[in-house]
């Protein structure tokens, strides 16, 4: 299964489907999104299948997000195809949810907000699959960062989804959180042998968790299995030399260098904070 | 019937219990989605509908319902609520809405002191006149405050989904920029029949004084709507029985008893939410 292309020079919005796009959950071709002058996307194929996870990766601003809501209808394309399955249904979990702290809503209620025929009892049985049963009765205010995530994780399952989209899932949560976060999605899909596109700055745990990895930087840069990805010069340049546990020279690129630089400070960073849950994390994730 | 509904203070009663009724559970969500600045901005903005429907001899609420709705229109336009989230223009938000508000309040002071014949005093406007409430605008509010409660029921779950994320709500197949312009045109239903009650300058406090007086008393969103409404018929009793008793502006004087309400819910609020909340803190392993 192609996961689209490599940018060409040809803008033309009616690229020749490939052939797996019949059985294909979602089929993206061509897509192209500008944000008033800028081009945020453009000529942007992949297709993801039933039972597949696909992880989008990429620098900030590379359209990760922007791609997910053109999934969902909040971002129109400028050109290009978005195509579903037909009656496929979905679950979305947004980035972030603000949730004022006038409106009174406890975890069972959000999610019967999003799964009106799910009963009491389905509602409280997902909380407990994604650990936050004891959630049920909390006002969504007084969620801590990782049980909303949860939450919302909870809620997009309820609605038993045929693609389940999900942006930045495991923000905020820690090393060991977001293994056990991916490792849910992972019995989830098994289970019900549903698609899954995800965005992640989670590179460690994207590369042992996705079946396939794009890395999106506005346009398609390389995308294939995670160590093709790893391997390919695109993704070094972008995320450095040794992003995902890959040792390779240092780049004569200035620009690149400092990226990468970046990027090693702020893994750094989470290694000081919790070293110990990560190396929990790491020996019990399941490699996909 | 009729004999009875002579009775003035009676049909301010009604009148200010059927704005109460459908004010307070719109005030929630003026709340929740932290519209108030959009709503005061619209009441204001009314003004200049009044004036043009005196100018034009047509209904005064009919012309400020056209204004604030008007405002709605080119709020929701701006995609101020939406899951687009268009910034189109340079000034976004609350600005364009105060830019677009005091540019129609300032056009309808000035309209009205060019009325021809006697200049119009807006005091009347911008306070209410709940004593002067006739018959026929008493239907007027009912019916439409029946509709918009009925509308709410009805589009609950979508609104309060709209109100949560709207992106998530379009994922699932809603219309959450739908939603939320319905959303708008209700509060700006309300603007206009609340005018006669406490008059354009009070007619969010109106809205959001009942309804961040419930949020103490509230553990679920319906429960906090409900909550809101009786709070604001409460207040309507208590300030139109105080404004008798002390001859005091009855406009102001509700809004006066809907704050003693909110100071009351938010004392006792904990204390009631105590009793409720322990032994829900027993269920945590």
């Amino acid at each position: 299964m192609t996961a689209g292309s490599n940018a060409s020079p040809a803008q033309s919005p009616h690229r020749s489907p490939s052939a797996p796009e019949k059985q294909a959950t979602l089929t993206v071709e061509g897509l192209a999104v500008r944000a008033g002058r800028r081009t945020v996307l453009r000529d942007v194929s992949l297709c993801v299948g039933a039972g597949e996870i696909v992880s989008l990766v990429g620098p900030n601003g590379g359209g990760k997000s922007t791609l997910l809501r053109a999934v969902i209808g909040a971002a129109k394309p400028a050109a290009g195809r978005i195509t579903r399955r037909a009656a496929t249904r979905l679950g979305y979990m947004p980035q972030k949810m603000a949730v004022d702290r006038t409106l009174p809503l406890d975890a069972a209620g959000f999610l019967g907000l999003g799964a009106p025929r799910a009963s009491a009892a389905d509602r409280i049985a997902m909380l407990d699959r994604v650990d936050v049963a004891h959630s049920a009765r909390t006002q969504l205010s007084d969620l801590s960062g990782g049980e909303m995530q949860r939450v919302l994780l909870a809620r997009a399952l309820l609605r038993d989804p045929d693609l389940l989209l999900l942006d930045e899932p495991t923000q905020g949560l820690d090393h060991r959180g977001a293994a056990r976060f991916y490792r849910l999605i992972e019995e989830a899909r098994r289970e019900r042998g549903l698609a899954v596109l995800l965005v992640s700055h989670d590179l460690d745990v994207v590369m042992r968790a996705s079946d396939r990895v794009i890395c999106l930087n506005g346009h398609v840069c390389c995308a294939g299995a995670p160590d093709q990805v790893c391997a390919h010069p695109e993704y070094q340049r972008l995320f450095g030399p040794g992003a995902a546990g890959r040792s390779a020279d240092q780049d004569a690129d200035g620009e690149a260098v400092e990226d990468a630089m970046a990027i090693y400070r702020h893994r750094h960073d989470h290694e000081r904070e919790d070293g110990s849950a990560r190396a929990g994390a790491a020996a019990g994730t399941p490699v996909a | 019937m009729s004999a009875i509904l002579d009775d003035i203070l009676l049909r301010a009663g009604l009148a200010g219990l059927g704005v109460a009724l459908i004010a307070g559970p719109l005030g929630c969500f003026i709340l929740w989605r932290r519209l108030a600045y959009f709503g005061e901005a619209s009441a204001h903005a009314a003004l200049l509908g009044v004036a043009l429907g005196l100018l034009m001899g047509a209904p005064v609420w009919l012309g400020a319902l056209a204004v604030s709705a008007a405002m709605a229109l080119v709020v929701a336009r701006a995609g101020l609520f939406s899951a687009g989230r268009a910034t189109q223009g340079q000034i976004a938000g609350d600005g364009m809405i105060g830019v677009y508000a005091h540019g129609a309040l300032a056009a309808g002071l000035v309209a009205l002191s060019q009325m021809p014949g006697a200049p119009a005093d807006p005091s009347r406007y911008l306070f209410g006149e709940i004593l002067g409430v006739r018959i026929s605008e008493l239907a007027l509010i009912w019916g439409a405050a029946t509709a918009l409660g009925l509308a709410m029921v009805w589009r609950w779950s979508a609104l309060l989904n709209a109100t949560l994320s709207p992106e998530m709500a379009l994922a699932e197949g809603g219309a959450p920029d739908r939603e939320s312009l319905g959303l708008t045109l209700a509060i700006a239903v309300t603007i206009a029949l609340a005018m006669q009650v406490v008059g354009l300058l009070l007619v969010i406090s109106l809205m959001i004084l009942p309804a961040a007086a419930a949020r103490a008393l509230s553990s679920t969103p319906e429960a906090m709507a409900l909550w809101s409404a009786a709070l604001g018929a409460g207040a309507v009793a208590l300030g139109l029985a105080g404004s008798f008793n002390y001859d005091a502006p009855s406009g102001p004087s509700i809004v006066l008893a809907a704050f003693a309400l909110f100071c009351f819910a938010t004392l006792a609020g904990p204390a009631i939410h105590a009793g409720i909340g322990r032994p829900r803190e027993g269920e945590h392993p």
